[in-house]
């Protein structure tokens, strides 16, 4: 079987298509374009707060100021990449429409990129906004970071998008029954990536868990920068050697998941 | 299609089981280039199985669907920009406006000049004044009207219809029935039908083909089905065909 047949061809009108298609989606309803920013901003009021209030009343928080605030944003980054994946997924399930794309000339892998390029959409509209607010609200300025904020942000969405992969294949098979996989499968990751403490928290035998996930290295990382002023350019390697062998397992659960949709017969009805 | 492959649709042997449940049982057929074939069956007969096995949209347990000479699904990147389909069981994005939906699909389907092709079918399917309305808001013998639009964007040699005018008042279901013949004079397509209604299949197929209970229980033209059960609409036929009266039944009847 040659790369066409197998669906490995790669046609970037055909992602366009997609891409246009969620494009009009988004821009026909402002009530999805409110909730994209909507809970970033309350949850880096809520945190930027609350770290306030700490650093007034304890001196070592005083010296970190924006360790908070920072693992918020890039959480958001972590969480909202993931979401705005699987939501444009949702929307084709929602919408009765897989069926459409299925059967036309779509490859999964054009469907994955517009998905991808969708998702970075969605985070834009959300999180730029929001980086804008930490300046006026607590000179919080996570564009100073540079090159780090690009190391950052590349770590966490390859994991994003790698659970989002893994999250469609499971929806294609399962249906809407799996939905709230959907919502809620990075919230496993919050604890365990240690977002908003050091690694050196959590028990011996979770440490080694938590090794094992990328995020973890970011928000290291990040803590490194603003408590010690150093860039730890080798957590970030670390982090994307993980990412690449988790996307390469995400992808290879999507193509098993979908090859098991087919044999279920499962892609025309995808409701619960 | 190749030479050695006249048929634009070869089904050999098909079978699908389902967690033990067996669906479509060790079912074969071929459809000519350019002819229009109605599928019919009762619920759970097997017909919406067998369409999604010709679409590659379902892996066959047994047996091999052809479409256009490749082997479905495996093959199936090579022909789906030639086939198209319309079913109950999808629907368009609803707050997307038809023209929005129908550029989406078009340039899906590579469609080389959008604006002209969206604009044309509109015409054909008395759509213009929608083109602009969300898809959501439009009637259901309007969102039919878009559905089929969507199916014929890319001109398809190969058209799958699973109850192309469900939900439609007679009407409307005419007026479809009169734009797919019209379709297939004019690009000689091939064009599966699956449906619940008699007069649709009788009005439009040259050929029935009746599914029971995953299986072919006749296979021939509607005036020798018609003559064969001595009734005089497929409508009689078929219920002959689903209680289990056979021609000798009748004819000793």
């Amino acid at each position: 079987m040659n790369s066409a047949d197998a669906g490995l061809e790669f046609s970037l009108n055909r992602v366009g298509a997609m891409v246009r298609r969620y494009w009009y989606l988004l821009r026909s309803s402002w009530p999805r374009i409110l909730d994209l920013i909507y809970w970033p901003t309350v949850q880096m009021l809520m945190w930027g707060f609350l770290q306030l209030y700490v650093s007034q009343n304890a001196g070592f928080f005083a010296t970190v100021g924006g360790v908070f605030i920072g693992a918020v944003l890039l959480w958001d980054i972590l969480f909202r990449g993931q979401l705005g994946f699987s939501i444009s997924f949702l929307e084709e399930m929602y919408a009765r429409n897989l069926g459409n794309l299925m059967m036309s000339p779509l490859r999964p892998v054009e469907f994955i990129a517009a998905l991808m390029i969708m998702s970075l959409v969605r985070l834009s509209i959300g999180m730029v906004p929001v980086s804008l607010l930490a300046i006026v609200f607590f000179g919080f300025n996570l564009w100073a970071f540079g090159f780090a904020l690009a190391a950052f942000f590349a770590n966490l969405i390859l994991t994003s998008w790698a659970i989002g992969i893994f999250i469609a294949g499971v929806l294609l098979r399962n249906g809407l029954g799996a939905e709230s996989l959907a919502w809620t499968i990075m919230f496993l990751f919050l604890p365990l990536t240690c977002v908003y403490y050091p690694v050196a928290v959590l028990p011996d035998w979770l440490q080694w868990f938590a090794w094992i996930l990328p995020p973890t290295y970011v928000f290291e990382g990040m803590r490194a920068l603003l408590i010690d002023h150093v860039f730890r350019a080798d957590l970030m390697l670390e982090a994307l050697a993980l990412n690449a062998v988790l996307f390469a397992a995400a992808a290879i659960a999507f193509v098993k998941l979908l090859a098991s949709a087919r044999v279920q017969g499962s892609l025309l009805q995808t409701g619960e | 299609m190749d030479a050695f492959n006249p048929s634009a649709i070869a089904v050999e042997r098909l079978t699908k089981v389902y967690k033990g449940t067996t669906a479509v049982d060790g079912i074969s057929f071929r459809l000519p280039a350019g002819s229009i074939t109605g599928l019919l069956g009762g619920n759970g007969a097997g017909k919406t199985t067998t369409i999604a096995m010709i679409m590659g949209l379902v892996t066959p347990t047994a047996g091999t669907v052809s479409v256009l000479g490749a082997s479905m699904p495996k093959e199936r990147y090579r022909v789906l920009h030639r086939m198209n389909f319309e079913s109950p069981y999808v629907d368009m994005p609803m707050r997307l406006t038809v023209r929005q939906n129908l550029a989406v699909f078009a340039q899906l389907y590579g469609v080389a000049d959008i604006a002209p092709r969206i604009a044309s079918l509109a015409a054909d399917l008395e759509l213009t004044e929608f083109l602009d309305r969300p898809t959501g808001k439009l009637s259901s013998g309007q969102k039919t009207r878009v559905s089929l639009a969507k199916a014929l964007i890319n001109n398809p040699e190969v058209l799958l219809l699973d109850e192309p005018t469900a939900s439609l008042d007679p009407d409307t279901a005419d007026w479809v029935r009169g734009r797919l013949e019209q379709y297939r004079v004019a690009h000689g397509a091939t064009i599966l039908l699956a449906s619940h209604n008699m007069n649709e299949v009788e009005r439009l197929c040259a050929r029935v083909i009746i599914m029971k209970k995953g299986r072919i229980e006749d296979d021939d033209t509607p005036a020798r089905l018609l003559a064969r059960y001595g009734r005089e609409t497929l409508e009689e036929v078929f219920l002959d065909v689903a209680r289990g009266r056979t021609e000798q039944h009748e004819a000793v009847q």
